[in-house]
């Protein structure tokens, strides 16, 4: 190793972080030894990422020491922690998109006077050679897929010389293959006397990969134990307090009449290239269709089209047997379409606002939550929206919480809860369990099953083959914004979809 | 660089009252300008204060000048919760002014005194918007940049009124000679009447000075319009829109309209603060021709209100009085300190760059800070897929 000096241990004691109203890190131990992959996992708001954003210097613990080989220090800011050979790639990408591999690398180094690109290109090949990581430093970020984007957080960690890697839910953006490109990149790195410190929320990854497991529940630790002991039951068990269902009871479909049709709808993606073409997909009431396929293919596309967020070239779209192609997104929610976006900060709540008005995002214009015609009813807005924590388990300090301090997963629960509030005819749920814990997605998953068996039709949009398995009645398939193949669950593999989504045809697999 | 926890201090402090910092800097700045001019500083702030606050007609003065700037920093809170940035306060100010005076000489002695108040007013507000509506639809469905947009229209704006005063509107009784640019006085029955606090006869605080009931309609303005950004769903839409147009566009919320209705309502509140100034204090409207002449540039110190008072209509009457203090106190360290009155406008100046920058600047650290936390996951934009091996 380079330029920096070896962290045989780190050790974190008796850590105290409190925020306005919650207790997010409660007295808790937590260490990492050279050469070990050490998995982080806990639900959602648990403290894992504010348990290590204080070790990365963004937050300070307010009790609590760090010891580093046995010393004590103190974090104080990013810098520091990168100066003690910590590094640490969020759950959000920090890349400036127009600036070069090179450049972001430069970003926020030590001396910002003298900037010799060439000598940081050069450092970073030979890094990205010894590590396999393939990555061109001259390339701007923007021409770079997401799994290629983690390797330059990575590679740029190491740039600076980090000993320790965090890795907060690397995996929840990458396509399987980019998983397994991952994990040989991590076993070299610990081969190399660094450790790394891993969270994700899929079980099956913290089984392979690490060497000992940390379960947080409510900002206390709740064990340690080696991995060769844990099983996924058992990890499922501890995070949460009771046992997880991974397989799901599905009654037979109940299907009736057609929901949604869609014929040749044809539509530009965000670059101005056909992102659809001519696709044609028909939903029935009490069903479930899973959308497959590596993310891009225009999967997104067509879930904006039948919100109405995205105009279309050609085609039409029906809604029990109403020709809604011309409908405003207004107009379509009103008529029973909902919507759980993929991107859930961007599109699906507004940061700023509280919890409760976010709840009322889509039916603030109306009553309940409207009285004398023309006033909020802030009396019923937060009892609705407190029936809805309740009943969703939300993690939240108060309805008047800022939405963007919950965790991820809290956030989509209640996005969920928004868009089923009104029995919709039709949700479409995008990427439903990205970045959710277990015991929630056990939960969104249940949810979705129970919709099902009202009626409603769902088009759940995911990359996770299992989730597409576990709740689909059939499986649609897209590929280069063509949907390649509509099967019943009952008729493919695993194997066979995932040949489909990288651009086998139906009658080919 | 400043030391980590120094930077951690600092941040807590912006965090705490953004608005504190600009001022301090302002003042820091203005107090080199006095020390360059020979000035006493200390005596310099404390003619300043005493100008503002020392006597009841002080006091008086300084609500005076706060009533404009009042009615358009209200206005502008509306505007920037929408994240449309509204510069256009003068041109809505004059525009409300012009289309107010025309109706009470216009209707003036010919229905009851009240009705052509509120008519007067309501004109004063309908001109305001639609003049503050008219950028913001430029905006919407043009994407014509509101910043230029309303910063031209208000020259366009002090070019028609000088045109208007000069002609049409032009108080008969001057007409042909050497005037000043003015019209006809209106009625006295259609002035607002003096406000006064207190109920013996003679004994009430500002008995005998300018203050007028522009301030109670002022401070109504501010709850009307707090009520709608909060308590209703449109206010519940504008601040949607300016927070997050996606999300807004994803929630069926005509973003488009948002925009122009947010502009149109700004405008509003510029319109009644010109049609006060007219009803409330000059009793005419009249001009020196220069841009400023008639709006006193409160349409852009409303600007510096609203940020002072946190984008928040509450918090804009205390940073308007303090504003209308830092005008009224500013002529009284004139006279008695003697400093060259281009300082006062210098001074003026320092603090709304201070301000307006302040809040640039709070603005991309909260955007840098969020990043650095967001517990969620967000794809970068553009996104090239590698397509998966297929296993044969
Ligand atoms: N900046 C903040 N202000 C207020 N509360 C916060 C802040 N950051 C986190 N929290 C709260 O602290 C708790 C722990 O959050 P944290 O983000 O560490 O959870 P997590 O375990 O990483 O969850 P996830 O799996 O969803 O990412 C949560 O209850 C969250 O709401
Ligand atoms: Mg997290």
């Amino acid at each position: 190793m380079t330029n920096t000096q070896r962290i045989e241990t780190l050790e974190m004691r008796g850590i105290v972080k409190r925020f306005p109203g919650v207790l997010a890190v409660d007295h808790l131990d937590f260490d990492v030894r050279a050469g070990e992959i050490h998995a982080l996992l806990g639900e959602n708001g648990a403290g894992k990422s504010t348990l290590m954003k204080m070790l990365y210097g963004l937050y300070q613990p307010d009790e609590g020491s760090i010891l580093i080989n046995e010393r004590a220090t103190r974090i104080r800011s990013p810098q520091d922690a990168i100066q003690q050979g910590i590094g640490m790639v969020h759950q959000h990408f920090m890349l400036v998109p127009s600036l070069t591999v090179a450049e972001n690398t430069a970003l926020g180094m030590p001396s910002r006077w003298q900037l010799n690109l060439r000598q940081i290109a050069r450092g970073l090949s030979e890094l990205s050679e010894r590590y396999n990581l393939k990555v061109n430093p001259n390339l701007p970020i923007w021409q770079l897929s997401v799994g290629e984007q983690q390797r330059v957080e990575i590679l740029r960690a190491l740039y600076r010389g980090a000993a320790l890697l965090i890795l907060d839910e690397p995996t929840a953006v990458l396509t399987p293959q980019e998983v397994d490109d991952l994990f040989v990149i991590l076993h070299r790195m610990i081969d190399d006397g660094r450790s790394i410190i891993f969270i994700s929320h899929k079980l099956h990854e913290v089984l392979s990969i690490s060497q000992r497991v940390t379960v947080l529940r409510s900002g206390r630790r709740v064990d340690t134990i080696p991995t060769s002991q844990a099983t996924k039951p058992l990890l499922a068990e501890m995070m949460v307090g009771r046992p997880v269902v991974f397989e799901y009871q599905r009654n037979a479909a109940q299907q009736s009449g057609e929901r949604l049709r869609m014929e040749r709808i044809s539509a530009l993606s965000d670059r101005g290239e056909l992102g659809l073409k001519e696709v044609s997909l028909t939903l029935y009431g009490g069903e479930i269709v899973g959308l497959a396929g590596v993310s891009g293919n225009g999967q997104s596309e067509l879930a904006q089209v039948i919100a109405g967020l995205r105009a279309i070239k050609g085609g039409s779209i029906w809604l029990d047997g109403v020709d809604m192609t011309t409908h405003t997104p207004r107009q379509r929610h009103t008529a029973g379409v909902s919507y759980v976006p993929e991107e859930r900060m961007v599109d699906g709540a507004i940061k700023e606002f509280t919890v409760a008005e976010n709840y009322i995002l889509q039916d603030h214009g109306h009553a309940p939550y409207v009285r004398a015609g023309v006033l909020l009813n802030h009396t019923a807005i937060r009892q609705a929206c407190e029936q809805a924590i309740h009943k969703y388990e939300i993690k939240t300090p108060t309805t008047d919480t800022p939405i963007k301090s919950l965790s991820g997963g809290n956030i989509q629960k209640l996005i969920l809860a928004r868009e089923l509030a009104g029995s919709p005819r039709l949700l479409i749920a995008a990427q439903p369990t990205r970045g959710v814990d277990v015991g929630a997605t056990e939960y969104i998953h249940r949810r979705l099953l129970e919709e099902r068996a009202k009626g409603t039709a769902i088009l759940l949009i995911s990359e996770d083959l299992d989730e597409i398995f576990a709740l689909s009645d059939r499986i649609a398939v897209m590929y280069e914004g063509r949907i390649v193949g509509v099967m019943p669950r009952e008729s493919v593999t695993v194997r066979q979809i995932g040949q489909m989504m990288a651009g086998a045809t139906a009658d080919a697999v | 660089m400043p030391r980590p926890h120094a930077r951690a201090w600092f941040d807590r402090l912006f965090d705490l009252f953004p608005p504190a910092i600009s001022l301090f800097a302002a003042l820091a700045v203005a107090s080199i300008l006095l020390i360059a001019l020979n000035a006493n500083v200390t005596d310099a702030y404390v003619a300043l204060i005493t100008g503002a606050f020392g006597t009841e007609n002080a006091t008086a003065e300084t609500l005076v000048k706060a009533i404009p700037v009042l009615f358009v920093g209200i206005g502008i809170c509306v505007a920037f919760r929408a994240n449309v940035i509204n510069i256009g306060g003068e041109g809505q100010m004059i525009a409300g002014a012009v289309a107010g005076v025309a109706v009470a000489l216009g209707f003036g002695g010919q229905m009851a005194p009240f009705m052509v108040v509120i008519l007067s007013l309501v004109a004063g507000f309908i001109a305001g918007a639609l003049y503050g509506g008219l950028a913001g639809f430029l905006k919407a469905y043009f994407n014509v940049n509101e910043i230029l947009s309303t910063i031209m229209l208000n020259q366009v704006a002090v070019q028609m009124m000088n045109f208007l005063l000069n002609g049409p509107l032009l108080d008969p009784t001057e007409a042909g000679t050497n005037h000043i640019p003015k019209t006809a006085r209106i009625l006295a029955e259609i002035q607002l009447p003096r406000l006064t606090i207190g109920w013996t006869e003679g004994m009430e605080l500002f008995a005998r000075t300018r203050l007028h009931y522009g301030l109670l309609i002022a401070v109504l303005l501010a709850v009307v319009m707090y009520v709608l950004l909060w308590h209703t769903p449109l206010g519940y839409r504008i601040r949607a829109v300016g927070f997050n147009e996606r999300a807004s566009r994803y929630a069926g919320i005509p973003v488009r309209r948002q925009v122009v209705l947010a502009m149109f309502l700004a405008g509003g509140c510029a319109g009644l603060a010109g049609v006060v100034q007219v009803l409330g204090l000059q009793y005419r409207l009249q001009t020196d021709g220069s841009p400023a002449g008639f709006t006193a540039n409160a349409g852009f110190n409303g600007i510096v209100a609203a940020l002072f008072g946190g984008l928040n209509p509450f918090g804009a009457i205390p940073a308007s009085i303090f504003f209308g203090g830092l005008l009224v106190g500013a002529q009284n360290m004139q006279r008695d300190i003697g400093v060259p009155a281009s300082l006062i406008t210098a001074v003026n100046g320092i603090i709304v760059v201070f301000a307006v920058s302040s809040q640039v600047f709070v603005r991309r650290r909260r955007q840098r800070r969020l990043q650095a936390e967001s517990p969620v996951i967000a794809k970068p934009e553009v996104v090239e897929v590698a397509p998966r091996k297929v296993e044969a």
